[in-house]
């Protein structure tokens, strides 16, 4: 990207303000709503709107200019007390709002959008204004857009074989015009570059000097002015005087333009600077100095933050390398250079984690996202439901942001479809009417939380169970535990839809949000109560660029396996594995039964072993419950690791998800712990059992 | 002639557009996000000319042509407002509270640069 364009620079800008424009619209129209707000909330709510009016003028977008015109017109009769804020104007403002942002994507990405779209909402909107017989109603928009055109190429004296006019002008300033900032000398030099001008003065009521009054005006003058332009011009450049002085302007005779110069100029008069002398030297009125300053914000481009990211990360590894080679070098632990390694470890982790931060954005444009799917789901299923939203200030990676949009737009369309209950059942169960949804986010150890819940009528685990087995996914004579059915949600090709609604059903289960929480290394559990409601827990690593994980040795490979799928390590021994039938090996722990997968011959680096004692087993617990045992050489530690992503030059082997560069410059592979179930199934190995069913 | 502006304007887009419209030709371009910040660039700055708008947060472009005015140091310097409201009433006021004229937006790059040179003389 350089410097090219800069109009595309400042349209790309234009844009991105926008995004935060209607952030603060959002924030305004819920502060009105929840009575939260102050006098000055109206009108920030205007200014969003008036400016985004105001740039997309400059760009000549003129189907938004249309809209953000009407409901400006619409906040602006709210913001002077014309038009009261209803619960219903709110709704109204709210669906704007969020048209708005349709209209401004469109425009954004230069995607055509018909006009007659917006139609019902205009006329809403004006409805609105025009309900208190305003005279603005019948006014047009008088606000047309001009796209910008930066040609500065323009000369009056260029146009050939024009008429050349003679032009009279008298001209006597009043004190005002002054006290505006205007000057005379100023417009004299506008006016001469017009054409030939001629200025004389008149002096004649110029008092002695001792009876001058410094501010008064004394001054007149006549002008005479040959030039090719029209008198409309000329009255454009007095346009700011208007009403300041007395003028006349009057055509005297036209010319051939070739004339022009052969007349004698006079310029015998002065154009004495009449600017009001500063009176006595006050003492300078401080300006109250308040240091209210909004936080500074940089604007960076993501690419420089990642090429740190990865300097970062680069640093991360070759200080551990640093650190391998002087342990090796038989340094002592206690030696002032191993103290000021550990310090520099020290600092470079606070680096790290500061860059981590760069790239962290709070909750709150997702959230507001979310918000209007509960507005939109409720309205088109007849429901009455509110999203509150808690932490909305909770900062995570932009990565992980962008890619929780769409789990969390289904996750919370279910919520609303599914989730909550009818208005009727609901006060036949004696709750508000009103559903609620909560979405809330906040950090635990480490990690990012981000919670679901609504407080609907729970998960019906009747049908559920019935749904499950009617397809096939759990046997017909299964009993299952209450948290093993919620869990079966999860399940690939398990949909509740008996009546597909239109939202919610669109053939995407929860399985699919399941995988894309796991893709972003997260967690995802359930948790339900009958009548009580249902919520979602989903935990999410703060960032995509580091990784904990446990290096594992197998068959001479060092691996790196994502801790957060590993529940315990075990030691196999003759009491704790069972061969089920041949090359199908279980392992039992608390819980029961997992398969033992030899992790070596997944991969393909050699056969299965026949006899896994004492071998070192990896227990993961994988989303959905499934859990599995992976046999492994060695543990090495567990540690953060910098994920270097496979590009496709790579062949993509099952089972690998990234690598990483280790202490010593080896490189390492960090597995994909879902892919190696798949992979070993589909091998022929056993199929990985849910955890708690008892073999 | 080259010309020190200072662009009071809380649109970020309004800025980079009156930059965009006025560095070209060689004007120094200062700005500030709204009016408590504009008469905070002031005390370090003295521009030709002030462009201010009329809606922003903290301090509208009237209080901050009121402030401007009623401090000494710029009491004569030229003030352009730039205004989407063409309204009679709205440049008597702006007018009324000591503005040397308005430009309309959105601006015509060559009308607004005139303008500037204009009542910069």
């Amino acid at each position: 990207m350089t410097a090219s364009d800069p109009l595309a620079d400042i349209r790309a800008s234009f844009f991105v303000e926008c995004e935060e424009l209607l952030e603060a619209l959002q924030d305004g129209l819920y502060a009105l709503e929840h009575g939260t707000g102050d006098g000055e909330t109206i009108h920030v709510v205007f200014r969003a709107v008036h400016s985004i009016k105001g740039g997309a003028g400059a760009f000549g977008l003129e189907h938004l200019v249309q809209f953000t015109h009407q409901y400006e017109t619409a906040l602006d009769a709210v913001r002077s007390d014309r038009l009261a804020v209803t619960p219903d104007l709110l709704k109204l403002f709210f669906r704007a709002a969020d048209h708005l942002s349709d209209i401004i994507r469109s425009a954004r990405e230069e995607q055509p959008f018909a006009t007659s779209i917006s139609a019902p909402l205009l006329s809403e909107l004006t409805a609105r204004v025009s309900l208190e017989a305003n005279q603005e109603a019948a006014e047009d928009i008088d606000f047309a857009p001009i796209a910008v055109n930066l040609d500065f190429s323009e000369d009056p004296l260029s146009a050939k074989g024009a008429q050349l006019n003679h032009f009279q002008i008298s001209f006597t300033p009043e004190p005002e015009l002054f006290d505006t900032g205007n000057d005379v000398p100023h417009i004299f030099a506008a006016l001469a570059d017009l054409g030939e001008l001629d200025v004389q003065c008149d002096t004649s009521r110029l008092p002695t000097l001792h009876q001058l009054a410094p501010e008064a005006v004394y001054l007149s003058w006549s002008l005479s002015l040959a030039t090719v332009v029209e008198e409309a011009e000329i009255a454009s450049i007095f346009e700011f005087v208007e009403g300041l002085c007395e003028l006349d302007i009057s055509l005297r005779v036209t010319s051939d333009a070739n004339a022009l110069g052969s007349e004698p100029v006079t310029s015998d008069a002065m154009t004495p600077s009449t600017e009001p002398v500063d009176a006595e030297p006050q003492s300078n009125p401080q300006q109250s100095h308040r240091d209210t300053r909004q936080q500074t914000v940089v604007r960076v481009d993501i690419e420089r933050v990642e090429r740190l990211v990865n300097l970062v990360g680069e640093l991360v590894i070759n200080q551990a390398m640093l650190s391998q080679s002087m342990q090796s070098a038989g340094i002592s632990p206690h030696s002032e250079a191993m103290n000021g390694l550990e310090e520099f470890q020290r600092l470079t982790r606070d680096i790290q984690d500061s860059v981590m931060m760069i790239r962290a954005q709070p909750v709150k444009s997702l959230f507001q996202r979310m918000s209007r799917i509960v507005r939109e789901t409720s309205a088109s299923v007849s429901k009455d439901v509110r999203l509150i939203t808690d932490g909305e200030t909770t900062e995570v990676d932009k990565t992980v942001i962008e890619r929780l949009a769409d789990p969390l737009t289904h996750m919370i369309r279910n919520a609303v479809d599914h989730g909550i209950e009818t208005p009727a059942t609901r006060l036949a169960h004696g709750k508000p009417e009103q559903g609620e949804v909560r979405l809330s986010a906040s950090h635990r150890s480490g990690r990012v939380v981000i919670d679901v819940s609504d407080d609907g009528g729970g998960i019906d685990r009747d049908r559920v169970l019935r749904t499950a087995k009617d397809k096939g996914l759990v046997p017909p004579d299964a009993n299952l535990a209450d948290t093993e059915i919620d869990n079966l949600l999860f399940m690939p090709g398990f949909s509740t839809a008996s009546n597909l609604s239109d939202l919610s059903g669109r053939g995407v289960g929860m399985d699919v949000v399941r995988t894309a929480i796991h893709a972003l290394g997260g967690r995802i559990t359930i948790n339900s109560e009958p009548r009580q409601g249902t919520s979602f827990s989903i935990s999410l690593p703060l960032t995509l660029a580091v990784l904990d994980g446990m290096v594992v040795d197998v068959s001479g490979e060092t691996l790196v396996v994502p801790l957060n799928v590993v529940s315990e390590t075990l030691t196999l021994t003759e009491n704790n594995i069972e061969m089920v039938s041949p090359g199908h090996w279980v392992v039992r722990n608390r819980n029961g039964f997992l398969p033992l997968l030899d992790l070596s011959a997944v991969l393909g680096y050699r056969a299965e072993r026949a006899d896994f004692t004492d071998r070192i087993a990896l227990l993961l617990t994988l989303e959905d419950d499934v859990g599995v045992a992976l046999v492994v050489d060695e543990i090495h530690d567990q540690r953060q690791v910098v994920i270097k992503g496979l590009d496709d030059s790579f062949y993509r082997a099952p089972g690998i998800a990234a690598a990483t560069i280790l202490g010593d410059g080896q490189i390492a592979l960090i597995l994909d712990p879902a892919d190696i179930v798949a992979h070993a199934c589909s091998l022929g190995a056993h199929p990985p059992a849910h955890h708690r069913m008892e073999a | 002639m080259s010309l020190e502006i200072l662009a009071v304007d809380d649109s970020r887009t309004m800025r980079d557009m009156i930059r965009l419209a006025l560095e070209p030709v060689g004007f120094t371009v200062h700005t500030a996000d709204d009016g408590v910040h504009g008469t905070e660039v002031l005390e370090d700055i003295d521009p030709d000319v002030i462009i201010t708008d009329i809606n922003m947060p903290r301090m509208d472009g009237f209080g901050f042509i009121d402030a401007v005015r009623d401090g000494n140091r710029h009491r004569t310097t030229p003030i352009l407002v730039l205004t989407t409201e063409a309204a009679p009433e709205m440049k008597m006021r702006a007018r009324s509270a000591g503005a040397t004229g308005w430009i309309v937006k959105p601006f015509d790059p060559t009308k607004l640069v005139k303008a500037l040179q204009m009542v910069a003389g």
